[in-house]
């Protein structure tokens, strides 16, 4: 146990944040009343968020260990332990967790009319799921959480969903747990391998390079699906589409996050080897997606379809600075996990707004909403700036330090990623253009108001980290360096698959 | 005290004697549930208090021990859980409800029985007393509806049945012929030696099929669907759940008697549960009739099971029988809320449960944890069984047929999904609101606590079912 520092802080925090959402679910079946139910919610997701706040101030930047640790045995016949802890890798994800759901709540406050305390309860699931996932350092206790957020998920999407929330919801669920059943074959693989469930011990152990392989390749499966990377991605704008504003913001704030945390956690350290064969299809795989993501957004009439694409584009972005395998790409890619769930969730609040207003998510039934809601079109600007990773927002950063990675790693490769960002802001301003300004066939919105003090509530706290993070990314960096030089040890140096890279690539 | 160790038998034997006296008078079929319930929680009381009895009986033809008591225990709940929840039976006229009741009632003593008999004859008469009892009661499906598929139903069951009852009969008399003897105690020793012997092979594999028939594994699969479908809804509820349990255990008597060098054996079984996982999941997707698809369902879970057996290790029959009791609580569930939303008794499409989430959310929501526990979703007793099963598989060895299994268990998802989208996405239309009693309400409610605990804390049920079987090796 010498990867875990166990929590010495008095109370087991990690425990109380998992737990705190879920007993809340459970005394809420039994509080009556939607405005109840809501305040409720609102209550327990702050409190969460409050709580995750002392493990930032408490966190030791100088280790790479697994810190705020617990320990307990669960099912002694198989090993299974309840092992949870946090490092420079599931730290911000962990607190953007927190911070997003609070938000949600305030997002759904007037979206959802119908079957409120069912929708909260889902809410209140899903957060104690995500933040079990970040936090399981045994692998049947990830895995069972990773798989049990399916069903709040899929009721969020087939029951507050959409027009087509059948098909889109029958998708997603079908998509990812058709992508992790192999994961399951693999994690017992592990296990009878190596006599253990634990995630840290299961690194850097001396598995045949066959096995590495195809350990890598379901793990490679399943992660590839949540991310989600070219060709996987199908499900992603069916979904996003069909969801509530919450359910899409979950979806592209937390949920991607998952299948890159999967890279990061997983593939990385524990089949080091096969990780460095499979690089350079990877890195072409993310180089497709940011391309295809791009071209794809720029041809889209419906906004939450436009982010949805846009969301394929940046999560390439990501996985092609995990597996430059270089302190750059690496720190880039965490960096832009996080700011692709403060973005992308924002501008899927934001395009709520309209909907709750417009009802509809057309770019041309919104054009012109500028003279009418100056409020509103302000925030979408600096959202949108952010996507597309505007120097001073906090995307400009992780794309930066990506871009720095891939350069340093391969030329060619960064080369043609390059383009993804142009088209971010292809596609962007066109959004933008239409949303503030339009043409003079605007359709008449009269009538509209513009944002109350709850959206701006929902977004404001957004916005901050937007520029927080772009102007002064370096209290963020900071937690990270250490965990991640000692990601980079695990996996080793470039040895033998840079020249397999070489074959690749010109 | 030897009458202490038969004593859920005595009680049954008893039960079914009142409800026999009482079915040739002109009681209604209240007073005779009554009857039938009280009986049913005495005898999981006396299978309580006989759990830790050890001893034998009849000339060491009928064994108590810890397998065979816990076995009883568990079918004596999912009894209890049936009748508690069939509370207005619909599907059976009023006026046969007291022989309804009392052929229940001798099927499971015939399964009581069966796990405590060590001996073939006496295997064999237990096994028939269950059976025949349930090839009655698929016809008493009253024909108010101008159903007569009930009729069918029985004819298949029972020529399949009596098919496979003569395979296993000849099975026996193989196993004797090697051996000259029928008690299972005696043929061990003797059987362990001549595993060589294809014709000892051929034995096992026979009288196995007498069992496979019970549990439904693919090829003696047949007669599931129609049974399941011809069947009234509470017979289905029972059919599809206790026999399996007794079944599983005698399986795993019976495979018990080969040394894990009997190779053929396991390529057998392997060959089997493959074809079950890939037949009744993959017809399963065709399905609109619910408890169609259940059966299909069934035959795809007895497949998982198989792969407790394969292992021809303790920890894969323990996965076994916790698979099997998960089954048992999960497959319980679902049939009490089709139990319930069927007005009449009539069989539900899968489209007939339209909007379940607002004509009874509590219906809808023990629909969706029985479904996706079945499909395997943790944190459901499902996933936690499936886990320990293939854990078992793969450490045996049987690498190819656990991704086989999980390969399944993705298959399988989209029709336990469509179920769940029924209930949750469509709207209830014309449908009416489902009135559900306060113990079928709080039957739910405990089947649902038990899918999750026994997911989420299997610890303490798997040590029972270790020792369980630690009991007969």
């Amino acid at each position: 146990m010498d990867f875990l520092i166990i929590n010495a802080m008095g109370y087991p925090i990690l425990s109380a944040m998992i737990f705190l959402p879920l007993v809340g679910a459970l005394i809420l079946l039994c509080i009556p009343g939607d405005t109840a139910a809501k305040y409720w919610t609102m209550l327990v997701t702050v409190v969460t968020a409050l709580l995750s706040l002392p493990l930032y101030w408490n966190f030791d930047a100088t280790t790479a260990k697994y810190q705020f640790g617990e320990h307990a045995p669960w099912i002694s016949s198989l090993n299974i332990n309840y092992t949870l802890g946090i490092d420079g890798i599931s730290l911000l994800l962990v607190l953007m967790t927190t911070l997003i759901m609070p938000l949600c709540v305030l997002g759904s406050w007037r979206y959802i009319d119908k079957r409120v305390k069912e929708f909260m309860i889902c809410l209140l699931l899903m957060e104690t799921s995500m933040l079990g996932v970040f936090m399981a350092l045994d692998f049947i206790l990830f895995y069972l959480l990773w798989e049990a957020m399916l069903i709040p998920m899929y009721l969020l999407i087939a029951v507050w969903g959409g027009p087509r929330k059948v098909y889109a919801s029958t998708k997603f669920f079908l998509y990812t747990l058709a992508g992790s059943v192999l994961l399951l074959v693999a994690i017992i693989g592990l296990y009878l391998d190596q006599g253990t469930f634990s995630i840290p011990a299961l690194m850097g152990q001396d598995y045949s390079t066959t096995f590495q392989v195809v350990v890598f390749l379901a793990f490679f499966l399943a992660f590839a699906i949540k991310v989600p990377m070219f060709p996987f991605h199908t499900w992603l704008p069916a979904a996003h589409v069909e969801a509530p504003t919450a359910g899409s913001v979950i979806l592209a704030s937390i949920l991607l996050k998952m299948g890159t945390y999967g890279f990061l956690r997983f593939c990385l350290p524990i089949t080091p080897e096969a990780t460095l064969i499979f690089v350079p299809y990877v890195l072409w795989l993310s180089v497709v997606g940011i391309l295809y993501g791009g071209f794809t957004a720029l041809a889209q009439q419906d906004m939450k379809k436009l982010i949805a694409y846009s969301s394929v584009g940046h999560m390439g972005f990501v996985t092609l600075g995990i597996f430059v395998l270089n302190q750059q790409g690496l720190e880039g890619a965490l960096l832009q996990m996080i700011n692709h769930g403060i973005t992308t969730g924002a501008l899927f609040f934001c395009v709520g707004m309209i909907y709750e207003r417009t009802h509809s998510r057309e770019l041309d039934a919104a054009a012109g909403l500028g003279k009418y809601m100056p409020v509103y079109v302000s925030f979408l600007a600096f959202f949108s700036l952010s996507s597309l990773a505007f120097p001073g927002t906090n995307s400009f950063v992780g794309e930066f330090l990506i871009l720095v990675g891939a350069f340093a790693h391969n030329k060619i490769v960064a080369a043609f990623a390059i383009p993804g960002a142009i088209l971010a802001a292809a596609y962007m301003f066109r959004m933008l253009q239409r949303v503030v300004w339009g043409r003079p066939d605007n359709p008449d919105h009269s009538g509209i108001a513009d944002l109350n003090l709850r959206e701006m509530a929902t977004l404001a706290p957004l916005l901050i980290f937007v520029f927080w993070i772009g102007l002064s990314p370096e209290p963020f960096l900071r937690v990270m360096h250490v965990s991640v030089t000692h990601l980079i040890e695990q996996v080793g140096g470039l040895g033998d698959a840079v020249s397999v890279a070489k074959l690749m690539i010109p | 005290m030897k009458l202490m160790l038969f004593a859920p038998e005595l009680v049954l034997l008893l039960g079914s004697l009142v409800l026999f006296f009482v079915s040739t008078g002109k009681v209604g079929g209240r007073k005779a549930r009554t009857i039938a319930l009280s009986l049913a929680l005495i005898n999981v009381l006396a299978c309580l208090n006989g759990l830790p009895l050890e001893g034998s009986l009849f000339y060491n033809a009928y064994q108590i021990d810890f397998f065979s008591q816990f076995i009883k225990l568990i079918m004596a709940m999912g009894f209890a859980v049936v009748l508690l929840f069939s509370t207005e039976l619909k599907g059976i006229e009023d006026r046969v409800r007291p022989e309804y009741y009392l052929f229940l009632t001798l099927s499971t003593l015939g399964l009581t029985m069966l796990v405590s008999s060590v001996e073939l004859l006496t295997m064999f008469i237990a096994l028939e007393l269950s059976s025949y009892s349930l090839y009655i009661l698929v016809p008493m499906r009253d024909d108010r509806t101008g159903l007569r598929m009930q009729m069918e139903s029985a004819i298949k069951y029972i020529l399949f049945g009596v098919v496979a009852t003569g395979v296993m009969l000849f099975g026996m008399s193989y196993l004797f012929g090697l051996t000259g003897t029928t008690y299972l105690a005696e043929l061990l020793p003797i059987l362990h030696q001549m595993m060589g012997n294809p014709a000892a092979l051929i034995a096992i594999a026979m009288v196995l099929g007498g069992f496979f028939f019970k549990l439904a594994v693919f090829p003696f699969h047949s007669w599931v669907p129609d049974v399941y479908q011809g069947a009234s809804n509470e017979t289905t509820a029972f059919i599809a759940s206790v026999p399996k349990v007794a079944a599983v255990a005698m399986l795993i008597r019976l495979t018990a008697m080969a040394t894990p060098e009997g190779q053929a054996l396991v390529i057998l079984l392997i060959v089997l549960s493959v074809c079950s996982m890939f037949y009744g999941n993959l017809v399963a997707l065709q399905q609109t009739d619910m408890k169609r698809m259940l059966g299909f369902s069934g035959i795809a879970h007895a497949g998982y099971v198989l792969l407790g057996l394969v292992t021809m290790q303790e920890v894969g029959y323990a996965a076994s029988l916790y698979y099997i009791i998960g089954y048992l609580v999960m497959n319980l569930a679902a049939f009490l809320v089709i139990c319930k939303v069927s007005e009449h008794g009539e069989n539900l499409a899968v489209d007939d449960l339209g909007g379940l989430y607002q004509r009874s959310p509590l219906l809808a929501l023990t629909l969706a944890v029985s479904m996706f526990s079945m499909a395997g979703i943790p944190p459901f007793v499902g996933f936690m069984g499936k886990f320990m099963l293939l854990t078992g598989a793969y450490k045996a060895g049987h690498l190819p047929l656990v991704i086989m299994a999980a390969i399944n268990t993705a298959i399988s998802i989209y029709y336990y999904l469509s179920v769940v989208r029924v209930t949750y996405s469509a709207s209830p239309e014309e449908r009416p609101v489902v009135v559900v009693g306060g113990v079928a309400k709080a039957v739910s409610v405990a089947l649902v606590m038990i899918i999750i605990a026994m997911g989420l804390f299997p610890d303490s049920l798997l040590q029972l079912a270790t020792e369980a079987v630690r009991a007969i090796l």
